[in-house]
């Protein structure tokens, strides 16, 4: 994963609204993440976290606001495709995780795409089950599935929602580890998080939202293990 | 608000007035008698039935583009007001065909398209109800408006070039049928009140729709708190 | 060309995933030849009468089983955020539309040839003269259904009661092809068959505004 440089790319929020209807996930969100760091979203269910990585990873269109990438430079497509790991695995289960693969890797143009395919698998540690169908993983291989998926592109900007989310001990060690090296190797990470683990300590920046607002931020001032445990049961 | 019930007035006047011009301006016709006279009554309606899918469509199209909630009520309203007209339309027919052919329905092509018409726009509002947040409700049934609209000329070549295979009875006399000129005054008239009772009903619909939503809105706000 | 090969790609993904369960493809040629049979229960044509009705009812059948077929289009990608994976990955959402409304044409297709015997002995119906012209005849409309309803299993996986929904919006749309490809097939049939070139271009025609309305809001149909 980390046998090339990957161009620095910053992520800028500006006065995001997302309504739905009478309702707002989002409101007036405004803050920038620095390249290369390596930032927690924090706070309760419902508070918009998942809306606005959805809105960083251009699946869901803001309302009002703009989303830009500081530092990348303006290449065939614009914007920068962020891989993105969601709450759900976002690859196929009547596929093998090899065919998921190289599907994803043909799509975005990537070169020597069975290569690429090839050496993920073994970093994420599938290579032993590649021909295997994605239905019949368990819940922590379909995570490294996804991680592969979204990093299949060589991202500048890594996008994950509650990554941590059914893996078992090993399995967050491993996805540490993997976050660690890639944002040493310059891609600017940010995930969103439910309380303080070993993910966690990795990051240098936090935010937290409530209700669909920044009301704490660690460039602020306020610590990253308040942002993290703030009022949290 | 009182330029809505001025509209609402003269709409009345003139469709009275119309219908009056209709039985007792226009000269009877020399083989169908009396019935014919629901011609001028029944192709109003269609024209002005079309023309508010038209103002739908646009409302569909503006707001695919704009994302502004106006255009969505415009196409509701539109959607609806033509949907009244079109039935209307659907009604007379039969009540025209009956004494004249003895049948109640004849699949003559302009009636037949009417009907499928009539079917694409009860589909686009069931698809309106069928979807609850509003945003997403007025994206879906904007780009289902589009492509029924796109559709309505297709819909009316194909059935026509069917019938010509199969040819049936036509219902108030074809094309080729000419108007005698006073014939052709009232049913202009007619067609002019049908459109200014049209766009009275759309604008009544349209502010109906405009409080509701205004009202929704408020209701969350206020339960935000 | 990105477009293409992002779309052979994705059909491949389609193809690849149909053939493999082969649900669809099965589950479709029953129900078209369960429909057939009951037509035949319910009307008990005489041999003329199947002559003459029996393309109408053939076409009636392709548009009902693909109103059923089609309901997976989208739904699939629900199942674990395909559509957002796949919306992510290529630079023109048109791909996406292209690769699934060719792998349903295709499976129509399939489906169509594989019940042309059994009507064409259940309704003593001459397939056989004008073979060519049936083929292209089966592809125009199949192509116009295929694109129409694509499209609008898009819309009907975003709402409620998808599963009646999605045969409401597009049987209406789909009249003028229920229309058409009946007539031109029953011409075709004929003791002395015609073949209805005006009714093939319309066909054409339709294939064209359908593709062309769905190339330019294609992407919207996809958002979130």
């Amino acid at each position: 994963m980390t046998s090339f440089t990957i161009p620095p790319t910053g992520l800028r929020f500006e006065n995001i609204d997302k309504r739905y209807g009478g309702l707002y996930a989002l409101r007036r969100v405004s803050f920038e993440i620095a390249s290369g760091e390596c930032a927690v979203l924090a706070g309760r269910n419902g508070s918009g976290k998942t809306t606005l990585l959805r809105i960083a990873g251009q699946i869901v269109r803001p309302t009002h606001g703009k989303l830009s990438f500081p530092g990348h430079t303006a290449g065939s497509d614009g914007n920068p495709r962020p891989g993105y790991v969601g709450h759900s695995t976002m690859v196929y289960d009547e596929l093998s995780a090899e065919e998921n693969l190289l599907l994803f890797a043909k799509l975005q143009k990537v070169e020597s795409p069975a290569e690429r395919a090839e050496n993920l698998l073994r970093e994420v540690g599938l290579f032993e089950r590649r021909t295997s169908l994605v239905r019949t993983f368990s819940r922590g291989m379909r995570q490294r599935v996804a991680i592969a998926r979204a990093l299949i592109h060589r991202p500048s900007v890594l996008l994950l929602d509650e990554p941590a989310t059914g893996l078992d001990p090993l399995g967050i060690t491993w996805l540490a580890n993997s976050l660690r090296e890639l944002n040493r190797a310059g891609c600017t990470v940010v995930m969103s998080l439910h309380g303080e683990s070993e993910i966690s300590a990795l990051a240098t920046r936090a935010v937290r939202l409530d209700v669909g607002s920044v009301v704490a931020d660690t460039k602020t001032g306020t610590s990253l293990r308040e942002i993290l445990t703030f009022g949290s049961a | 608000m009182s330029k809505r019930i001025a509209l609402g007035f003269v709409a009345m006047l003139l469709v009275v007035a119309s219908a009056y011009a209709s039985f007792y301006i226009a000269p009877e016709e020399r083989t169908m008698g009396l019935i014919q006279r629901i011609f001028y009554f029944h192709v109003a309606c269609a024209w002005a039935g079309f023309t508010a899918f038209f103002l739908c469509f646009i409302g569909n199209l503006m707001y695919v583009w704009k994302r502004q909630q106006k255009y969505d009520w415009l196409g509701v309203s539109g959607g609806e007001v033509g949907l009244a007209f079109t039935t209307v339309v659907l009604i007379t027919g039969p009540i025209w065909a009956h004494p004249v052919w003895g049948i109640w329905w004849t699949w003559d092509a302009r009636l037949t398209s009417t009907f499928v018409l009539w079917l694409l726009y009860v589909s686009y509002l069931l698809l309106r109800t069928l979807v609850e947040e509003p945003d997403r409700r007025a994206l879906l049934s904007s780009l289902f408006g589009i492509f029924a609209f796109i559709d309505v000329p297709l819909v009316f070549g194909a059935i026509r070039w069917w019938r010509t295979q199969h040819p049936q009875p036509v219902i108030m006399g074809g094309q080729g049928s000419g108007l005698d000129p006073t014939m052709k005054m009232v049913f202009f008239f007619s067609a002019f009140a049908m459109h200014v009772l049209m766009v009275f009903l759309l604008a009544e619909r349209y502010s109906l729709e405009k409080l509701q939503t205004e009202t929704d809105f408020l209701a969350h706000e206020v339960e935000a708190q | 060309m990105s477009l293409l090969s992002n779309t052979t790609v994705l059909l491949g993904k389609e193809l690849r995933t149909e053939f493999r369960s082969r649900e669809l493809l099965t589950t479709t040629v029953v129900f078209i030849l369960v429909v057939l049979i009951l037509f035949s229960f319910a009307i008990s044509p005489t041999t003329e009468e199947s002559r003459e009705f029996g393309p109408g009812l053939l076409w009636l059948a392709i548009l009902f089983a693909a109103s059923l077929m089609l309901q997976p289009c989208f739904l699939r990608e629900q199942n674990n955020d395909t559509l957002s994976s796949l919306r992510l990955a290529v630079s023109d959402p048109f791909s996406i539309f292209l690769a699934k409304l060719a792998a349903n044409t295709l499976f129509l297709m399939v489906t169509e040839l594989i019940m042309l015997p059994f009507f064409a002995v259940f309704y003593n119906v001459p397939v056989l003269p004008e073979f060519s012209w049936l083929i292209v005849v089966l592809f125009l409309g199949s192509l116009g259904i295929s694109i129409a309803g694509t499209a609008l299993s898009a819309i009907s996986a975003q709402a409620r009661m998808r599963e009646l929904l999605l045969p409401l919006l597009l049987l209406p749309l789909l009249t003028p092809v229920l229309v058409v490809s009946a007539t031109v097939t029953v011409s075709l049939f004929d003791r002395e068959p015609i073949v209805k070139g005006k009714g093939i271009a319309f066909l054409a025609v339709f294939d064209v505004v359908f593709l062309t309305v769905l190339w330019l809001f294609g992407e919207y149909l996809l958002e979130e």
